[in-house]
């Protein structure tokens, strides 16, 4: 069967590392874990692109493209013709999703 | 729930209001005074709780609010920690009952009334407002120290390097549940448990209740034109499927095998519907002269459009959840969201065929 979440927009760059643990700290999913030199990118496909790493490394040594995973916001989004990865968010809105 | 859970009810304010973000630095006036500092305690009375159960369910949703500002919980002194929340009434009372016996200082953000985890998505819970507070409720003055602890769940929304570079405040992030914190303000460490993000059979459930309401209104409509067409077994079916798709399936999600929520979706409205469908195609349910081929056709509209609808509902529910990717999500709506607009459309069809069949009987 399809598993839809194997994918994702993360991205490490471990040579810029500098090994403060930060993204260890925010991460809500345990996707990096300590290393030797740098942290390890151990679960990637548990990242939920929430950003949280990538806007606490100090060194941008991780980027990911983080956006609320929240099907309802996106298909009202491409509904209403706007682009789905615009802010389109879930939270707060009347009749939200969640 | 655990109560803490900012990810709780994850929609809470009026929308208008959210997209005000703004921040006006500006009227930092040097010589203001700041607010004054309230008091609060970590005691929840009842009517507080009935208004924690309104807001999970979505009611009354301007009045779940707090007043940004800075608070005293025991008595605090100039070395006291401060902790930073949103101004959502779930996020503020989670963490100061949780507080109990600990002297310190909460400081309350500007969120427009939403829970830390979702402001933090939409960047109200965030660096900015954190600055901008810390300078307004001159916070500088109130501790010696320079540390801020945030929740954990407010990381997305906010950069700790800015922030300290911005404020001089180091900010330092606390465990995902505020029912970790005493555990967590002995050491400052958080072990790994603490930060990780849970989803409980608890928190599903508690989003049970918004879920059904969103669904009421069409659920309510197609019951009554399925009774007025097919009579109360047509009804029945359809509260069953609404049923199924907000809180059967919130409650069975890691039950259900793949991973997927569109085709956990298929095989949880598959089962439920399927029953119907063989009972409807054995009995002749909305006249007594039904052909056998019309049997069949309303039993394969029964097995189609529940199925369709619960996935959809199913694949909805990836919003509330604490670990669908964006680009997770977006995969699933392009492979599933055209089968289950065919299984519905094939559904709809074959009922009108029916509903032809059935006219020329009579
Ligand atoms: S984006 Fe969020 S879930 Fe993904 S690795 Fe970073 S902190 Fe973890
Ligand atoms: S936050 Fe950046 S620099 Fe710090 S450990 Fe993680 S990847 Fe390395």
């Amino acid at each position: 069967m399809f598993d839809s979440y194997i994918e994702n927009t993360l991205q490490y760059y471990p040579e810029k590392c500098i090994n403060c643990l930060m993204c260890i700290q925010v991460c809500p999913h345990v996707v990096f874990t300590e290393g030797k030199e740098h942290v390890e990118l151990k679960k990637p496909a548990s990242c939920m692109e929430c950003g949280a790493c990538a806007g606490n490394c100090p060194v941008q040594a991780i980027e990911v493209e983080s956006g609320v995973g929240c099907a309802w916001a996106m298909i009202r989004a491409a509904l209403r013709g706007e682009d789905m990865d615009s802010d389109a968010s879930c939270c707060g809105e009347d009749g939200g999703c969640c | 729930m655990s109560k803490n859970r900012d990810t709780g009810s994850c929609c809470s304010s009026d929308s208008e209001m959210n997209t005000a973000n703004f921040i006006p630095m500006a009227d930092l006036d040097k010589k203001r005074s700041p607010p004054e500092i309230s008091e609060t305690t970590s005691v929840i009375t009842s009517s507080e709780r009935f208004g924690h159960f309104l807001a999970r369910c979505g009611v009354k949703r301007e009045e779940h609010i707090v007043s940004p500002g800075i608070y005293k919980l025991g008595n605090p002194t100039s070395d006291s920690p401060v902790l930073v929340s949103a101004n959502y009434t779930l996020s503020f009372d989670a963490l100061r009952s949780s507080l109990a016996g600990i002297d310190c200082y909460i400081l309350v953000i500007d969120t427009k009334g939403i829970n830390v985890w979702c402001a933090a998505g939409k960047g109200t819970f965030g660096t900015d407002e954190i600055v901008y507070r810390i300078r307004w409720s001159g916070l500088d003055k109130i501790v010696k120290h320079r540390n801020i602890i945030l929740p954990q769940l407010g990381a997305p929304g906010v950069s700790a390097y800015d922030v300290k570079r911005m404020s001089g405040f180091k900010v330092e992030y606390g465990p995902v549940r505020a029912e970790d914190l005493q555990q967590y303000l002995k050491t400052h460490t958080a072990t790994a448990e603490m930060r990780r993000v849970r989803f409980t059979f608890k928190d599903r459930l508690v989003l049970t209740p918004v879920e059904l309401v969103h669904v009421i209104k069409p659920t309510l409509i197609a019951a009554i034109v399925l009774y007025l067409l097919a009579g109360p077994f047509g009804a029945f079916i359809v509260v069953v499927t609404a049923f199924a798709g907000t809180i059967l399936f919130p409650a069975l999600l890691p039950f259900i095998p793949t991973h997927d929520f569109s085709t956990k979706g298929l095989i949880l409205g598959g089962i439920v519907s399927l029953p119907f469908a063989v009972f409807l195609a054995t009995t002749s349910t909305i006249s007594s002269a039904m052909s056998p081929l019309e049997n069949v056709l309303t039993a394969l509209a029964t097995f189609l459009i529940p199925t369709a609808v619960v996935a959809y509902i199913a694949l909805n529910f990836t919003g509330c959840t604490t670990y669908t990717s964006r680009a997770g999500v977006k995969k699933e709506i392009f492979r599933y969201v055209p089968f289950m607009a065919f299984m519905g459309g094939m559904g709809l069809l074959f009922l009108i065929i029916l509903g032809i069949s059935l006219l020329e009987v009579i």
